[in-house]
């Protein structure tokens, strides 16, 4: 791809054989004007950006297909077909530079770039499906005849396991690796058999998003060294400093650095949990002080939590430590827990400074016996959950309207209703950190100053 | 045994190691560990990589709670001497990397040399720590005849949908030395699975999402079970719920008991009713808390018969209720990433108590037969050392030596033969044809 200054652009020879969803495999031979080089990014970002947001209110997936596709009629049309399509695919490259830089925003480019991809192959029809998936030559072939019939009663118990009543056992199914289509597999939506995953027809969009995600995701590696190693210092006065405002633009606060708001002291600590914990952290800091323990997916969602809410490396070790040598000892403390906290604070090991959990990443943990962590809306029973937020302060009114969103799975539009209730204030952005609601709840809490006397 | 010339220190250090660990480190099977991990790269094919061995991570837990990382061995005789001179008493063993893990800081991190994971077995571990809600005889670190089966069923369960299911051949079944097993998956795919697929098996395999926050901790929805979770249910669960587990537990025979079992009936009326009829019956039956226990379970399963069109979450409670006792509950964390360090097969559980016992392979073909608390502890070893019994040269090549009957050599004789001499001999026929390929390639690219 070639970058030039205002020039009427040759016209493209890919608008020839295209299919409708560009694979991205390899960069194009076009050129392309510096306007638009920034331009078409932005734009792309914009709908990356609302799938991100999509995402993060736990849209279902019917529901993030129509927000695609209205986000992307929105941001990238063009009257001239051949015009939308290269400016998809520039737009990608584009990003594609700016993301590789670092590991967390390689990780956000391919979960947004992956979930855009599989819901565009959604809105597809079947044929459309079938021809992209050819594209990407991949080692499957239709199970037929004999084969068929002697799998056919086990397929159905496969439909009816995912809650269809009368098995619609598919006319055409696809025999691949297992090891193609591991979510498929994680939610044992698939009938294994011998290695083999027997795919129906209409979970191909399972076998391409894996194909599609591994393949962004070695090119990204391959962009980082290219741009590292010549393109970073060849375009220091053209392309580097739009590459580089562009990563800053989007994306929300990752809480790694507390601001001057939010920085708390032991002595404070049990007062501020109760006033402005969100529940995940006011259950798991209750279970600390009570059990003396916590296991390792706690200790890290909280202490994660705590430091991006301002507790320095110093008072966490002596929080930690106060609750631990109750019931283990100072000795096993300093053996077994305190290089994991310094580990967290980025003083050991690789130095990473760990960022604290959004959400997102609490609500799809998977809590198991003996843990506390993980999101209270999801992995609570009703009736530990009802209590909880008894404890909270709200009414059976305000209750009911949360766990009518917990019913339909709105993990987070609960602990915003939760937040509102508690704070007597709506919260239009949503939660989607909990730094975010304990820095909402602080400023509300800090605002609402004495009344003068009269 | 024949003792190396010790410096001061070590002679000083030794005065502390107890003869177990002397004896722990010269039953250890080096040169069996050695072939197995080397996967037939035994260098006598052109074909071999030599270096294989050598880019194994280990790691070592010393006895003063030290813990070395990355450590890495060319060949079976420097394992054997470091283990011999650092007496570790925790042996791990970790994934193959990119480059020798005791010389990756020699490697940058951006070139094209990354140190990175490579191969590493597909592993599973099983404590029985974790079924704790559901055993009633022991908790904490206590096994017994009573709770031991728990394990047994969840061998079979998984061994047979990794053979059956996902078409593994090479798999090693691990006593963990106290409470639990490994389950190590030796097949060249297993070995090459990225951690994503890995975490796909250990999903596909969880059933279990339970702790003290929620009451129903296995929730089956649809119209029907999978068919791994079907197979499994008919051919183990089922028939180890409704006669081994209730004869050892007894899960319904006190109101504490049947409680928790009740809480999963998501159906409030149904519920009463039960609870009601059984506190009744609770002091006016003259029968054994067995017999009672399955009168009480077939009353439960007899009433949800009736009354599961009530509620989706009825339809398959019965089933709820057994996978809860007894479906296998693996620790998803060990079989999620290639970096994670595993205890290795014949060690001696690093524990103290009165009976170290070693971590034998189990025979998942006759698992039934498999006591925990007659594995051979360490004093037995010594006390048959010293009776001068049956030889103890466990790094004996010697496969045919049918006198050897010591009590580890059994266990030796079972590794080598149902499950190190089927995979390297495996392994050898794939690097025979990879290289014949290889060799075919740069044939072709000869010709004109």
């Amino acid at each position: 791809m070639e970058v030039i200054r205002s020039q009427k652009r040759t016209p493209s020879n890919d608008t020839v054989s295209n299919p409708k969803i560009p694979l991205y495999l390899t960069a194009p031979q076009m050129e392309v004007r510096l306007e638009e080089f920034e331009l078409f990014a932005v734009d792309r970002l914009r709908v990356l950006k609302g799938v991100s947001d999509g995402l993060a209110r736990g849209r279902n997936p019917k529901e993030m297909d129509d927000l695609v596709d209205t986000l992307w009629k929105e941001h990238m049309r063009d009257p001239d077909a051949s015009v939308m399509f290269n400016k998809d695919i520039i737009s990608h490259f584009v990003l594609r530079l700016v993301y590789c830089r670092s590991d967390e925003l390689k990780k956000w480019f391919l979960s947004m770039e992956t979930a855009l991809f599989r819901h565009r192959f959604r809105l597809q029809n079947f044929e459309a499906q079938r021809a992209i998936v050819g594209e990407f030559g991949l080692p499957y072939k239709a199970v037929t005849g004999a084969e068929l019939e002697g799998l056919k009663e086990r397929l159905g118990q496969v439909v009816r396991s995912l809650g269809q009543i009368s098995p619609t056992v598919e006319a055409v199914y696809y025999k691949v690796p297992f090891e193609e289509v591991p979510d498929l597999v994680a939610s044992r939506r698939v009938l294994i058999q011998k290695g083999y995953a027997f795919v129906a027809g209409s979970q191909l969009v399972s076998l391409v998003v894996t194909q599609f995600r591994s393949h962004i995701s070695k090119a990204l590696i391959l962009t980082n060294r290219k741009w590292t190693t010549t393109i970073q210092e060849r375009e220091k006065d053209r392309l580097t400093p739009i590459v580089e405002a562009l990563s800053t633009s989007y994306l929300g606060p990752d809480y790694s650095q507390s601001t001057e708001y939010a920085e708390i002291s032991l002595k404070d600590i049990d007062q501020v949990a109760k006033s402005s914990f969100p529940l995940c952290m006011r259950h798991l800091f209750e279970k600390v002080r009570e059990d003396h323990h916590l296991k390792h997916g706690g200790r890290m969602q909280l202490g994660l939590f705590l430091k991006g809410v301002g507790l320095k490396l110093d008072d966490a070790l002596a929080f930690w430590r106060a609750e631990f040598t109750k019931k283990v000892g100072s000795e096993r403390f300093d053996k077994e827990y305190a290089y994991s906290i310094r580990h967290n604070y980025g003083k050991e090991g690789k130095r990473t400074d760990y960022t604290p959990y959004a959400c997102q990443k609490i609500i799809l943990s998977a809590p198991g016996a003996g843990d506390h962590h993980g999101c209270p809306y999801r992995h609570f029973s009703e009736d530990n959950l009802r209590a909880a937020l008894g404890r909270m302060g709200l009414s059976s009114r305000g209750m009911e309207g949360v766990m009518d969103q917990v019913r339909n799975k709105h993990y987070q539009l609960a602990c915003t209703m939760t937040f509102e209730a508690v704070y007597g204030t709506s919260c239009d952005a949503g939660i989607n950190h909990p730094n975010q609601y304990f820095e909402e709840s602080q400023k509300i809490l800090k605002s609402k100053t004495p009344p003068a006397p009269v | 045994m024949h003792r190396k010339s010790l410096t001061q220190n070590q002679k000083i250090f030794s005065m502390f190691i107890t003869s177990e660990f002397t004896t722990a480190r010269n039953l250890f099977p080096y040169t069996d560990i050695h072939k197995w991990l080397s996967y037939g790269h035994d260098g006598k094919h052109p074909g071999c990589d030599e270096y294989y061995f050598g880019r194994r991570e280990f790691s070592f837990t010393l006895e003063n709670d030290v813990y070395l990382r990355y450590k890495s061995f060319k060949s079976v005789s420097s394992l054997e001497h470091a283990i011999k001179s650092c007496f570790p008493y925790k042996i791990d063993i970790g994934a193959v990397y990119s480059v020798d893990p005791d010389k990756r800081h020699a490697y940058s991190q951006t070139g094209t040399n990354v140190f990175t994971p490579v191969e590493r077995e597909l592993v599973f571990d099983i404590d029985i720590t974790d079924y704790d809600d559901v055993r009633y005889c022991c908790s904490g670190a206590d096994v017994c005849s009573k709770c031991w089966p728990l394990m047994t069923v969840a061998i079979k369960v998984i061994h047979t949908s990794l053979k059956e299911d996902f078409g593994f051949k090479h798999i090693l079944w691990v006593f963990s030395g106290r409470r639990g097993v490994h389950c190590w998956v030796c097949d060249p795919k297993a070995r090459r699975m990225t951690n994503e697929q890995r975490s796909a098996v250990a999903e596909y395999f969880r059933v279990y999402k339970g702790n003290e926050n929620n009451a129903r901790k296995v929730a089956l929805m649809g119209y029907s079970l999978h068919p791994f979770l079907a197979r499994s249910y008919v051919d183990f669960l089922k028939g180890f719920f409704e006669g081994e587990l209730q004869a050892n537990q007894s899960i319904f025979s006190t109101k504490d008991k049947y409680d928790k079992i009740l809480e999963m009936i998501s159906d409030e009326d149904i519920q009463s009713e039960l609870r009601e009829k059984w506190e009744k019956s609770a002091n006016r039956s003259s029968l054994s808390e067995e017999a009672i226990s399955l009168v009480r379970w077939d009353q439960l399963k007899n009433t949800l018969q009736s009354k599961k069109h009530k509620a989706p979450t009825l339809r398959m409670c019965v089933e709820e209720i057994v996978f809860t006792f007894a479906y296998p509950r693996i620790d998803l964390e060990v079989s999620k990433q290639m970096n994670h360090l595993l205890k290795a097969p014949f060690c001696v559980h690093p524990k103290t108590g009165p009976s170290r016992r070693v971590c034998v392979p189990i025979d998942p073909n006759n698992c039934d037969e498999f006591d925990p608390l007659a594995v051979p502890t360490l004093s037995q070893l010594i006390e048959e050392i010293n009776s001068g019994g049956s030889k103890m040269d466990v790094d004996d090549d010697d496969d045919d030596d049918d006198t050897d009957t010591s009590i580890l050599g059994k266990s030796i004789k079972f590794f080598r033969s149902s499950f190190l001499e089927p995979l390297l001999k495996s392994c050898k026929e794939e690097i025979e044809s990879l290289y014949k390929t290889k060799i075919g390639k740069s044939k072709d690219s000869f010709s004109w």
